[in-house]
């Protein structure tokens, strides 16, 4: 029998994987944003797990919304980096230090 | 042991291993193909956990939509640049030291709070007859009416935001001048020609 320990050990695991990925790709945005999308699957696992064990369809309607932010949040972030490269030719995270004081 | 234990076993290797493979991932358009065999494998750990309609709103969203517009712009730019992988093992001890942290911090919430099966239990699993789309839907039209409709709000003004930062304006393209149309006179459009009639009857 698998238990609810067991779902979270997973997810931490991936969550964590998808954490040191953003350290590793630090210079292309592209990997850092799917290394979200890494994140956010693991924290949702989280919620349907607690959602399975406490039988509590909260945390499934919990994911439903997060998945409709990471929509939205990857097509806007994708916009972003597509007007960074047309303006800078370069989408290494390095090359945008405007904002450096 | 159980059936679906060892199916728990497969699909959580497979998610473990292709997010890892990803991260680790020297091309982008590989690693995007990666991160699709996880969302799979996640969709898999999602219907061990009766949540079928998440399952499969991750695959027809994530894979079906998000990895899609992820492909087109790893193909349409230029990621291949050798300088986007120069610092690859710079920042690769700094990341093996914050995972670690993070693995240990919630390894001591694992332990302190009791998740295992005693304490928490196995609920009892529905029949095949039970739809988990009813479920959701009868609390998300009911409960949750209003986060739903703020929701449907943020897609539109994600989809706004994403044309107006992309969408240039062509020069040379050819478009309706609106006040120009109203504002025609009938003397603008019309001529007045007149026939010589002679000419008329020998065309004749």
């Amino acid at each position: 029998m698998i238990a609810l320990s067991d779902y979270l050990i997973l997810s931490s695991i991936v969550f964590c994987i998808g954490l040191a990925g953003i350290f590793i790709n630090r210079t292309n945005i592209i990997m850092i944003l799917m290394c979200v999308e890494l994140i956010l699957a693991a924290v949702n696992t989280n919620f349907i797990a607690f959602s399975f064990y406490g039988s509590d369809l909260a945390g499934q309607i919990f994911v439903f919304f997060i998945l409709t932010v990471a929509a939205a949040e990857v097509a806007i972030g994708l916009a972003i980096l597509t007007l960074m490269y047309r303006n800078r030719g370069s989408i290494d995270i390095d090359v945008t230090n405007t904002l450096k004081g | 042991m159980e059936f679906t234990s060892i199916l728990f076993y497969v699909f959580s290797l497979f998610f473990v291993g292709s997010s890892f493979v990803m991260i680790t991932s020297r091309n982008t358009a590989k690693a995007a193909l990666w991160l699709i065999l996880t969302f799979f494998s996640a969709a898999s750990l999602w219907l061990l956990l009766e949540a079928e309609f998440l399952a499969i709103t991750l695959i027809l969203i994530y894979v079906g939509a998000v990895m899609v517009l992820f492909m087109f712009v790893i193909k349409m730019l230029d990621t291949e640049e050798s300088t986007l992988r120069a610092q690859f093992t710079r920042y690769l001890p700094l990341g093996i030291f914050v995972s670690l942290v993070v693995i240990v911090q919630m390894a001591l919430v694992l332990n302190a709070g009791p998740f295992d099966l005693e304490s928490v239990g196995m609920p009892e699993q529905h029949g095949a007859s039970y739809s988990n789309i009813t479920a959701i839907a009868q609390q998300l039209y009911t409960i949750y009416v209003y986060p739903f409709e703020l929701a449907a709000i943020l897609l539109l003004i994600a989809i706004i935001a994403a044309i107006t930062l992309v969408h240039r304006t062509q020069v040379n393209s050819k478009k309706q001048n609106i006040t120009e149309q109203i504002n025609v006179q009938a003397k603008d459009r019309m001529r007045f020609a007149s026939i010589n009639k002679k000419s008329k009857k020998e065309s004749k």
